[in-house]
């Protein structure tokens, strides 16, 4: 247990020293929402229907943009072989970089998911089940993507690939992601992203461990 | 040292063993046995395969023919092994106590204290300092204090004392003469020759040539 904490503490103080990037990522998730009202033209009632997806969209692809950082510097700079060799199984170094990812590559943008839903002209009921599915959803996408990032993290230049692989992956996740806001059994898609959720959080860090050990450096 | 024999008696075994990257390989039939105390010394050309068997045995890469084994000891839970590549494995960002106390914390704290093996390998004061400021050579010693702080029997070195200075060879020296005298294993690559005080625990290993082979 004090392998996972250790493991943990030395993902979060490596995040946060890491400044600006968690501040791109949030600053990337504003400004793909905030540039669609000017490609689709401000007509207020189309922008109301399609702000959750909007949102859902933007999430999504801030949370790409942080999947590189996952484990190539790990791999870059020989920790990752070494981890494969640590006490700690690499599952739950798997398991305690995924908690890390999630929390600072999706926990800010739920944080400024209000200035988004502003930008959108969100109303407030709409912007809580907004929150609540984002909330709901992300675990899933990091988890997609963190066996993505395995998988091609021996891949030289292999940033790209991850998120193409991801993408089919991800599409359930978006589909009740935002049915969970707008369809009219919105529950029942919650319930659905939340199974999701679950199961992906729970299966990733295994498959993600076997992606890596099978890897050859 | 008045600790002797920490570890179980374990030797390294290989036999027919091929060891190659990506299909191609890299060494003729390896056959060699390192028995506990002992160490073998890869020589050989770049290009010739030390590295490729340093990671084969650290089970990294498979190998393409041949089989290799830790015998004896009991069925301990966890790796054996430390591996010290060319990479040191150092984050920047983190200090140089918080890096080795990490890998204290994920490898188990069973050898030395970290301020400890920080003294020992000449770190003693710039534990607080941030790693990425350190030199080569100070990496280098930083990458091999996390040998010390959990003790492991096989030691797979390479190129150890590479940015070293000349105090920084003898430090190779007295850790690798210390692992051995506590019943540790230890495969080194190296281009240096290291002298260990009792030159018998040594054994060669030519890569690349003809008739590859040590004697087992």
């Amino acid at each position: 247990m004090t392998a996972f904490r250790a493991m943990l503490g030395r993902e979060l103080r490596l995040a946060l020293r890491g400044g600006g990037d968690m501040l791109t990522l949030v600053l990337f998730f504003v400004i793909v929402g905030a540039i669609v009202p000017f490609a689709v033209g401000p007509d207020r009632d189309l922008l109301a229907r399609i702000a959750p997806g909007i949102v859902w969209i933007a999430a999504f692809l801030a949370m790409l943009l942080g999947l590189d950082r996952l484990f190539r510097p790990d791999h870059e700079d020989g920790s990752l072989i070494l981890l494969r060799q640590a006490d700690l199984s690499l599952s739950a170094v798997v398991a305690a970089k995924l908690i890390v990812h999630w929390l600072v590559s999706a926990l800010p943008l739920l944080l400024a998911s209000p200035l988004l839903a502003m930008l959108l002209a969100m109303e407030l009921e709409t912007f809580w089940r907004v929150l609540l599915s984002l909330a709901v959803g992300t675990p899933a996408l990091a988890a997609f993507g963190a066996v993505g990032a395995a998988v091609t993290v021996s891949i030289r230049r292999g940033g790209l690939i991850a998120p193409i692989l991801i993408a089919p992956l991800s599409i359930p996740v978006l589909i009740f992601g935002t049915g969970s806001i707008t369809a009219t059994q919105s529950s029942a898609a919650l319930l659905f992203l939340a199974a999701l959720s679950l199961m992906a959080v729970a299966l990733a860090p295994f498959a993600a461990a076997l992606a890596i050990s099978s890897g050859e450096d | 040292m008045t600790e002797r024999q920490v570890f179980s008696p374990l030797s390294l075994v290989a036999t027919g063993l091929v060891c190659g990257r990506g299909g191609m390989a890299l060494t003729h039939e390896l056959a060699f046995a390192v028995a506990p105390g002992r160490c073998l010394l890869l020589r050989g050309a770049n290009g010739s395969g030390k590295t490729t068997l340093l990671l084969t045995l650290s089970g990294i890469v498979a190998p393409l023919d041949g089989f290799f084994a830790l015998e004896g000891g009991e069925a301990e839970a966890g790796p054996a092994l430390h591996y010290c590549g060319h990479r040191n494995a150092i984050k920047p960002r983190l200090t140089v106590a918080e890096n080795l106390g990490f890998w204290a914390a994920v490898n188990g704290t069973t050898g030395l204290s970290v301020a400890d093996a920080l003294a020992e390998v000449g770190l003693g004061r710039l534990g607080d300092l941030d790693a990425g400021y350190l030199s080569a050579g100070q990496s280098r010693r930083l990458a091999l204090a996390r040998l010390l702080v959990s003790l492991r029997p096989l030691w797979l070195l390479d190129e150890p004392a590479a940015a070293l200075d000349s105090e920084g060879h003898d430090l190779v020296t007295r850790l690798l003469d210390r692992h051995l005298d506590m019943g540790g294993i230890a495969v080194a690559a190296t281009h240096d020759p290291i002298t260990l005080p009792d030159p018998s625990r040594m054994e060669t290993l030519v890569l690349g040539a003809r008739n590859s082979g040590a004697p087992p």
